[in-house]
């Protein structure tokens, strides 16, 4: 079977819209809820956060989440049995977005098949390095299909962003300015010479903008500029207060539509 | 045997840059010429000469005839309490704060636990015209006020971190934050030998001045350039580093690295890594890290807010696994009666941090020949507070 994340881009090349949440916020047992009320009202793409004490590329919205998600008790394996039998239900392409200690714990080649068993199309590890993937772990994560995502940022020279189109079989995640996630960023010329700087390189890998995407008029400004855009720290935003986590997700997906 | 980083940055298994991609122009950078413009001429002569005028060095190698007395041995302390700011931590930021100059940055971040390195950091930005904002956890602010009234008086920013657990973890972990909201114009002067490549391997060639003038001085005093122990006390370890760089070469000399016990190893209030923790990523590289089964990073105790990093320095984590470096730790209790001895018998207030170096010569059989150096970090005036609160309640 082909990876989902390479028949969405095939099939959907604007427009893309893909959202990441904290597994375990703001409760334990709303992971499958979440997934499944977001791919009913029109998300191309989950990103499953896998919490970390110590996220040092998110800002306070998602280390906020990550702090709830682990005190709940959210850990990878806890994960793995909630998401067991999600695709029975759920279609659209998941990835599993956390930190390299935890994986590295868990073991890296035990996480990639238990990925691949559960159906999970691509991971982000945003602390783990070109180089290193490369050196020794690309192999084990194509033996079990997996796509894993780099980012690239306004500072990453264009030779290393050609590297990493080669590498990549999922999509880039372009970071849309030189900031930790959550930051809104207001449209500025030097963003948008970035954008189109990236543009033109022609690259053959899809790319999603991420970072300060948080409603329909940013989401659609960076659509301009790419197949698509990542929300997460706004949607991780719209799951507090007490309603009905269904209604939070679909009140939050609907500014969208 | 070699016990440096290689290339890449690796100590053995340790070490490495495990960082994300919006630091990546920022460590490229500093890989690629770190070296070249620390060991230029020009850079050492600019280092050396404010080393000694402007921080006071050689720091003074001491013969400690009470200790002596007491252990049956040689014991020297090296005495970087005497340092301008007080502890060995003006040696690096001296050196970063140049670097930082040749890379054309305008901008200063630091993160500290006990403010020691705040300060240190503070005082260079100070007399280098450079902006300076220092991380410190919130409960940090609270337990070591005098530090930080010394960095606002001395221009910087302090700005509290009440995420994670409020210490130096979190501290570390806002600062790199900062750095990659801001990577242009900014350099961060990390405080110990953590931290992706080339931090760990930079910071310790700052801080072998201190081997290096030992060696100069036990000559002088002795006629024998290596002494048989040198003990100094490990968090992150760069007053450690330090202290044995310059003997890492020669198996002759027992290097004792000092670890925070806490309230005893096995109390769960502790920040004993080699005992405690196992091979993970933390802060940009691999080492021994104190985590929970699935990887989430433990909170470390210590009475000495210097010491309580739940990781070490990839250079420490390889003395530990290949055994160049005996690893030894000092409760809170066994630290305090230490930096007591040391003050009414030598008339020397050591920081608590180094009280846990002192506290390690309780635990080796010396022989009486034994030449011993011990690394006195750092001066005790920081934690006055701390000193009165035991005293008061031993009475």
């Amino acid at each position: 079977m082909e990876n989902r994340i390479t028949s969405l881009f095939k099939r959907k090349e604007r427009n893309i819209l893909s959202i990441y949440f904290t597994a375990g916020y703001p409760a334990l047992k709303d992971t499958l809820t979440i997934i499944k009320e977001l791919e009913k009202n029109g998300a191309d793409l989950i990103e499953i956060g896998m919490p970390f004490s110590d996220p040092v590329a998110d800002g306070p919205v998602i280390q906020h989440s990550s702090e709830i998600a682990l005190e709940n008790g959210m850990t990878i394996n806890l994960l793995f049995e909630q998401l067991k039998e999600i695709r029975k239900t759920v279609s659209i392409p998941l990835i599993l977005m956390g930190y390299l200690n935890p994986v590295m714990q868990y073991g890296v080649e035990e996480f990639c098949t238990k990925c691949h068993e559960t159906g999970i199309d691509g991971t982000i590890i945003p602390d783990l390095p070109l180089e290193v993937y490369e050196e020794e772990y690309k192999a084990i994560f194509e033996k079990h299909l997996l796509s894993n995502i780099f980012l690239i940022t306004p500072q990453t020279p264009e030779e290393r962003i050609i590297k990493i189109d080669s590498l990549s079989t999922g999509f880039i995640y372009m970071v849309s300015s030189s900031s930790t996630t959550g930051v809104k960023e207001s449209e500025n010329n030097e963003q948008i010479s970035y954008f189109e700087r990236i543009q033109t390189m022609n690259l053959r890998s899809g790319r999603l903008i991420g970072f300060g995407i948080s409603d329909k008029s940013s989401f659609l400004r960076a659509c301009n500029y790419a197949n698509g855009a990542i929300i997460g720290s706004a949607f991780v935003t719209g799951m507090a207060g007490d309603s009905k986590i269904e209604d939070k997700v679909s009140a939050f997906m609907q500014k969208f539509f | 045997m070699n016990y440096q980083s290689n290339d890449k940055g690796y100590y053995g298994t340790f070490g490495g840059a495990f960082i994300p991609e919006m630091m990546q122009q920022n460590i490229s950078q500093l890989q690629s010429c770190y070296l070249q413009i620390i060991e230029s001429d020009s850079f050492k002569d600019e280092f050396k000469k404010l080393l000694s005028d402007y921080a006071g060095r050689p720091s003074p190698l001491y013969y400690s005839d009470r200790l002596s007395d007491r252990y049956q041995a040689h014991i020297y302390l090296k005495r970087e309490d005497l340092n301008h700011t007080g502890s060995h931590k003006i040696n690096n930021t001296i050196g970063q704060i140049l670097l930082a100059k040749r890379l054309g940055k305008t901008r200063i971040i630091a993160e500290t636990g006990a403010g020691q390195h705040g300060v240190a950091t503070a005082t260079v930005c100070a007399r280098a015209g450079l902006e300076c904002i220092v991380y410190m956890g919130a409960v940090d602010v609270a337990r070591q006020s005098p530090n930080v009234e010394k960095m606002k008086m001395l221009g910087a920013e302090v700005r509290a971190v009440n995420s994670g657990s409020k210490t130096l973890k979190d501290a570390t972990n806002e600062a790199i934050r900062d750095w990659i909201n801001n990577p242009v114009d900014t350099h961060y002067i990390i405080g110990s030998v953590v931290g992706p490549h080339p931090y760990p391997d930079m910071v310790a060639r700052f801080q072998s001045v201190i081997s290096e003038e030992i060696r100069i001085q036990l000559k002088e005093k002795t006629g024998r350039e290596t002494p048989d122990y040198v003990i100094a006390c490990v968090g992150g370890g760069s007053n450690a580093a330090g202290a044995f760089y310059h003997f890492l070469d020669n198996p002759e000399v027992q290097l004792i690295a000092v670890e925070a016990g806490g309230k005893g190893v096995d109390t769960g209030e502790s920040a004993a890594t080699t005992q405690l923790g196992r091979p993970g990523i933390l802060h940009g590289s691999r080492s021994l890290l104190m985590q929970t089964a699935d990887g989430q990073v433990i909170e470390p105790y210590s009475i000495s807010a210097g010491l309580d990093y739940p990781g070490i320095g990839p250079m420490h984590a390889n003395l530990f696994l290949t055994k160049r470096g005996r690893f030894l730790s000092a409760t809170d209790e066994e630290a305090l009666k230490a930096a007591l001895y040391l003050s009414q018998k030598e008339g020397i207030i050591p920081a608590l941090e180094s009280a846990h170096a002192l506290a390690a010569l309780e635990m080796i059989e010396f022989k009486p020949e034994d030449v011993v150096v011990v690394n006195v970090s750092g001066r005790g005036d920081k934690d006055m507070e701390t000193f009165l609160k035991y005293f008061q309640s031993v009475k």
